[in-house]
């Protein structure tokens, strides 16, 4: 059973297995893959149109389904890796473990944000910036700049406790817990670490950066939380509703899993704590 | 000012050759009212500006842009190279270089997609 564990507990060894995990992602072509599927829902996810990655209720379980198929391909590679999360509430500073160079490496350089240490570094050359949306093929970032402060445990704690899953008019405008957590109103939790990260992180291809996977990672166990709060309350719209994906519709671009099948993370994984 | 003017007009067809739709410079906004009736905000005016040596253009796309209308019809370029944009329910712009930080206008969102390219050049979209 896949047991997710927090970024910050794991061993040299479970590191050493992650990391070297992606690499071979990487270089077979299947991580790009990812890249390319995410910032095809990026661009396509719009306020006034469908809506199914991002910006609506199905964002959770989207992204759920999203880092299962990840996760899977990462233990095709190596079968005791699983996603580890970050808790950015906690692990919040540029001194944390998560950037030293036996893991994710560090922030860019200034000049041009280009990350120097770590084994994604360009002058590494496992990891070409493939999908792209300018001409830069390495690996950017500039942790803390674009905003200062992660998220913090309280503003964290303001999400959790709010009571509906979701509300009309179900896109970046609405009220509730999803949209909360993604980040498009109130003290925005999602959204706001992309932008702390900087950057692929803030861009539609942000999944160029492997920190993607353990920031969603933890967004997943926040959705898991949230469910263990309000157990009276569940994932809305039910039916009926144009543009968004109802509790029983089928999500793109798999078309084979709804809502429905997804609130339950236990048939697929637990987290260590 | 004849330098200026030279430099704009390279740059300007530039832009005509790397878009199939260029933007209307000159024309009022007033043709880029959202598709959906609801959250009817007043379309943004056109700009034409050079910031930090990146030329920022935006305004009602012309035509022939039949996908990737998320801006409401309106178009953004850098360079002449076509920048997707989005405006958010709440009137907000991001574009898919800052995808996580809306601002306030679409000259706004091409300024900071300048910023974050830190002089790269941005390729046409979709992302290959």
């Amino acid at each position: 059973m896949t047991v997710r564990k927090n970024q910050a507990t794991l061993t040299s060894d479970e590191k050493r297995r992650f990391v070297a995990a992606l690499l071979e992602l990487k270089r077979n072509g299947r991580y790009d893959e990812f890249v390319r599927t995410h910032n095809q829902f990026i661009m396509a996810d719009t306020d006034s149109g469908e809506r199914t990655g991002h910006r609506s209720p199905s964002f959770l379980p989207w992204h759920r389904r999203f880092l299962l198929d990840f996760e899977q391909a990462l233990q095709s590679v190596d079968s005791s890796v699983t996603l580890p999360y970050w808790d950015w509430s906690t692990d919040r500073t540029v001194r944390a473990s998560l950037w030293a160079p036996d893991f994710l490496g560090g922030t860019g350089r200034s000049s041009d944000g280009r990350v120097m240490d770590g084994p994604f570094a360009a002058s590494a050359g496992n990891w070409p910036i493939n999908v792209r949306v300018d001409g830069r093929t390495f690996l950017r970032r500039s942790l803390g700049t674009s905003v200062r402060e992660l998220p913090t445990p309280a503003e964290v704690d303001s999400v959790l406790s709010m009571a509906t899953y979701d509300m009309a008019p179900y896109n970046s405008a609405s009220d509730g817990f999803r949209n909360h957590l993604e980040g498009w109103r109130g003290v925005n939790l999602h959204n706001r670490v992309h932008v702390w990260v900087g950057g692929q992180m803030a861009t539609g291809v942000s999944p160029n950066d492997p920190v993607f996977w353990l920031h969603h990672a933890y967004i997943d166990k926040l959705w898991a939380e949230w469910q263990r709060r309000h157990p009276g309350a569940g994932y809305v719209p039910t039916a009926g509703t144009p543009d968004v994906v109802d509790l029983n519709d089928t999500m793109k671009p798999w078309n084979d899993v709804r809502p429905a099948d997804l609130l339950d993370h236990t048939k697929h994984y637990t987290f260590d704590v | 000012m004849p330098d200026i003017t030279r430099r704009r007009a390279l740059t300007a067809a530039a832009a005509v050759a790397a878009t199939a739709s260029a933007v209307a410079l000159a024309g009022p906004a007033a043709s880029a009212a959202p598709a959906a009736g609801h959250h009817d905000h007043t379309a943004p005016g056109s700009f034409d500006e050079v910031y930090k040596g990146r030329r920022i253009q935006g305004g009602p796309a012309s035509g022939g842009g039949h996908h990737h209308e998320h801006g409401g019809g309106y178009e953004v370029l850098v360079d002449g190279v076509q920048l997707h944009v989005m405006r958010n329910a709440d009137g907000t712009w991001i574009s898919v270089v800052s995808h996580y930080d809306p601002v306030a206008t679409p000259r706004a969102a091409a300024r900071a997609a300048v910023d974050e390219l830190q002089g790269a050049p941005l390729l046409p979209f979709p992302a290959n």
